[in-house]
């Protein structure tokens, strides 16, 4: 029985129970309909997510890609990673939807309706690298805090929308703005109408950068609702925090923006590095802004047998915040020697590049693959994690997959 | 004897049309009786989706080899203790998912009291705390532990 019959039939009959009675018209409820509270707890056929994926919360959701599933060039919605600090928004109504533009240093409060947007500005089209703060937390020793994301927090999708610099200049700003905070319609897990899920923003600076977006479509299409339809704010190369899901308002702020999750050990490392399992005083975290260099092998999935004397073809992708990747390699030795891989030029700033290499195995055996990126300042991958930090973020060391040669 | 003959007869004539009038009208009733308990028994084309009315007792708490089915969390003392505070707002695999000391948890449970609505959890947080630490201790990872769980196979070209 299909687990969504069974539930219906389940909830039917136990309702019936709860009341005492037949439920007279539940063979009426025709297919596809399932009442507000009982919707399909199946988080792949609700969001349209490969089953590969990983649910590492369901209330809020939040599911990992795995290396293998993140293989495309351009990220599909089905692999891409779901992070919700709050309850995805019910009942949007794109015609009723606005993006106000407010805050201290606004020249004048704005309001535009969807369409507004839409038609009054260009459009632009851009690849962008969006990785979770927290990818590779799980590595963490002693464990850091929060979703325990391994490797799969990262795409790289098409977006489309309109510049937040020409909202702004259309907006006015004043010469004292420093930050950008956004608002969105996202619910607080204890449903608190006076509680944001979640509220930060950038430096105006990273907000009026050509790639930085409000974006409407994903991939050509509309945005999913789990990605922030109908309006989403998108910063490549920073933490995906910063993209707003959702977004109804934004504030320019004459100080760094103070909502929900800016604050305390949310989303910022330690100024001075720490020492493993330290405590930090939240006045000695950090904003993280730009993320670190890192790359992925997305093929072969880890645990490939091949025969002796055959060459491996391994690719994947490479980002590196808002730096340019200028070179990746790959060991078989643990490190100890290491190789280039061809590298491709971004389709855009802020877009992940894609690399491969034809593998050789001297002799037959168990063998790690590793791949290291290195970014245009002359910085690259750690091979063992980075530096500790007490929410576990920008783990970017290294990426391996096992492969075996018979 | 002629007309008694014929009389009979028509007498039977009438009982039997008499017996097939009433045989139709129990029938028909039998029918309508039918009709009125399965409404939807002349819809040939629809699928007839019977919905079961026997009461189904669900065990919420259902406990199968040491693991609360609902949250999946490990069945100790303090168990009901845990799921009636720490799954309202999220869910029990974020509780699962982490695994730290007595003083982070606490510390992790002062912030949800102050930035997330978390109430006064008064003597329970002892038993939480001591639940979560027994149940769910942090493992020593290292700098880089070696890849495990991989799932071999033949990679074709």
């Amino acid at each position: 029985m299909k687990r969504r019959d069974f539930v219906k039939k389940a909830t039917l009959s136990s309702f019936a129970a709860l009341i005492g009675a037949e439920i007279v018209f539940g063979s009426k409820m025709y297919d596809g309909y399932t009442p507000i509270a009982l919707q399909d707890p199946d988080p792949f056929k609700l969001f349209n997510k490969h089953k590969d994926m990983v649910v590492l919360n369901d209330k809020p959701w939040n599911i990992e890609a795995q290396a293998h599933l993140l293989d495309d060039k351009i990220t599909p919605n089905s692999s891409m990673f779901v992070r919700n600090n709050g309850l995805i928004p019910e009942n949007i109504d794109i015609k009723s939807w606005t993006l106000t533009i407010d805050g201290e240093s606004v020249k004048k409060t704005k309001t535009y309706t969807l369409q507004e947007l839409k038609a009054n500005f260009k459009q632009y089209t851009y690849q962008l690298t969006i990785e979770c703060g927290g990818n590779g937390r799980a590595e963490f020793d002693p464990p850091a805090k929060g979703n325990q994301w391994t490797v799969g927090a990262v795409h790289c999708a098409s977006w489309t929308g309109v510049r937040l610099r020409d909202i702004l200049e259309d907006t006015g700003i004043k010469n004292d703005a420093v930050y950008i905070g956004f608002h969105a319609a996202d619910q607080h897990l204890s449903r608190d109408p006076k509680k944001e899920a979640i509220s930060r923003g950038c430096p105006v600076a990273k907000a009026v950068q050509d790639e930085t977006l409000l974006a409407f479509q994903m991939n050509g299409k509309d945005i999913p609702l789990v990605h922030g339809y109908p309006l989403r704010l998108v910063a490549g190369g920073w933490p995906a925090s910063v993209s707003g899901k959702w977004v109804n308002r934004i504030s320019i702020r004459n100080k760094i923006h103070d909502g929900a999750k800016m604050n305390g050990t949310a989303y910022r490392v330690p100024c001075e590095p720490v020492e493993p399992g330290a405590k930090v005083k939240d006045e000695d975290m950090c904003i993280i802004e730009s993320m670190p260099v890192k790359s992925l092998i997305t093929y072969p999935k880890s645990g490939a047998m091949i025969n002796k004397g055959k060459k491996l073809n391994i690719r994947g992708h490479a980002w590196a915040g808002e730096l340019e990747v200028i070179k990746v390699e790959y060991s078989i030795d643990f490190g100890a020697t290491w190789q280039g891989c061809t590298l491709e030029s971004p389709v855009n700033r802020l877009a992940w590049q894609h690399f491969s290499a034809s593998v050789d195995f001297p002799k037959k055996g168990y063998y790690e693959v590793w791949a290291k990126a290195t970014d245009s300042l002359g910085v690259s991958q750690p091979m063992i994690l980075p530096g500790w930090n007490p929410k576990g973020y920008l783990n970017n060391a290294c990426h391996r997959i096992a492969v075996k040669v018979k | 004897m002629k007309k008694d003959n014929t009389f009979s007869a028509q007498i039977k004539t009438i009982y039997k049309m008499l017996m097939a009038l009433f045989s139709l009208f129990v029938v028909a009733g039998g029918g309508l009786v039918y009709y009125a308990n399965n409404p939807t028994a002349f819809n040939f084309n629809s699928e007839n989706k019977t919905v079961s009315t026997v009461p189904l007792e669900v065990d919420e708490d259902l406990i199968v080899d040491g693991i609360h089915i609902r949250t999946g969390l490990v069945d100790d003392q303090g168990l009901m203790v845990v799921v009636n505070n720490c799954t309202n707002c999220h869910s029990a695999k974020l509780v699962t998912q982490n695994r730290m000391n007595a003083e982070r948890w606490n510390s992790t449970i002062k912030w949800m009291q102050e930035t997330q609505n978390l109430w006064d959890l008064g003597k329970n947080q002892e038993i939480i705390v001591n639940y979560l630490v027994k149940n769910y201790p942090p493992k020593a990872k290292g700098r880089r532990m070696a890849l495990s769980g991989i799932e071999w196979y033949e990679l074709e070209d």
